[in-house]
């Protein structure tokens, strides 16, 4: 069952810093070959911590679309 | 929990490198290697491995923002992570950089004397003698070292004050290096 809301990432803002990957409690964040944050869709549950920690607003919590 | 790795102390690191500057001004070359690794894990790897991980400036900033609540933890300006103020910031950063250098080549030539001083935010000169003794070293090398240490000292005082006034790691949005390796990155990786 997963979660109503993910972490959607703004991939033209991200910095690439790593700040969201350290606080993610369920490591679903990655840095794409040093280009921009990844989301894990399956393991996100969209706690937020990530969005919360940004340095460049670059994350947002949407709802999730079901395919 | 995630674990921690040895890694994960480099914050240590940031304070050591001021604390050994203010006794002797010489300990600034070490700073070459914040300059360096970047690039070298940019270039070479292709990430940002270096401020994912190693960066003790991040690390430090983390630790006092987020750790010890001194960050009020409010969204940054949008500007702040914008192309054009990223890379304005960078190019800025550079030709300081540029300019610390020729600098040092005026000593070198022997066009200029020593200056055994500080410059913060590249306008303010702050005394810094008592951490160098004259003739140690060749003048040009020390004035590196009086150069080099102030950049560091003052791109850590406007991490610093974004820290507070923003989020933790607000200076990285707009870090040249971060800024520099992340061009690498996405250069290689639309490279191929």
């Amino acid at each position: 069952m997963l979660s109503k809301r993910l972490a959607a990432i703004d991939k033209g803002r991200c910095v690439a810093c790593g700040a969201c990957v350290k606080v993610c409690p369920r490591s679903a964040l990655s840095v794409f070959r040093g280009c921009y944050a990844q989301v894990d869709g399956d393991l996100c549950v969209g706690c937020g911590r990530c969005a919360g920690v940004c340095p460049a607003g670059s994350i947002n919590i949407k709802e999730r679309v079901q395919a | 929990m995630k674990k921690n790795h040895w890694y994960d102390y480099l914050w240590i690191w940031s304070i050591l490198y001021f604390a050994l500057g203010f006794f002797n001004i010489l300990f600034a070359w070490l700073g070459l290697i914040d300059f360096l690794l970047p690039l070298i894990f940019a270039a070479a790897g292709g990430n940002k491995f270096f401020c994912n991980s190693l960066c003790g400036r991040g690390q430090l900033l983390n630790k006092l923002g987020s750790g010890c609540k001194l960050s009020r933890g409010k969204p940054s300006p949008r500007w702040f992570s914008s192309k054009g103020f990223r890379y304005g910031f960078l190019v800025f950063f550079l030709a300081m950089f540029g300019s610390m250098l020729l600098q040092t080549y005026t000593v070198a030539a022997g066009a200029a004397s020593l200056s055994e001083a500080i410059k913060l935010f590249w306008t303010f000169r702050v005394p810094w003698d008592w951490a160098y003794t004259a003739g140690f070293v060749p003048d040009w090398v020390a004035q590196f070292s009086f150069g080099f240490y102030s950049l560091m000292l003052t791109s850590t005082l406007i991490g610093l004050i974004v820290m507070v006034l923003y989020r933790p790691r607000s200076w990285c949005a707009f870090c040249p290096m971060g800024t520099m390796t992340q061009s690498i990155c996405k250069l290689k990786n639309r490279a191929g």
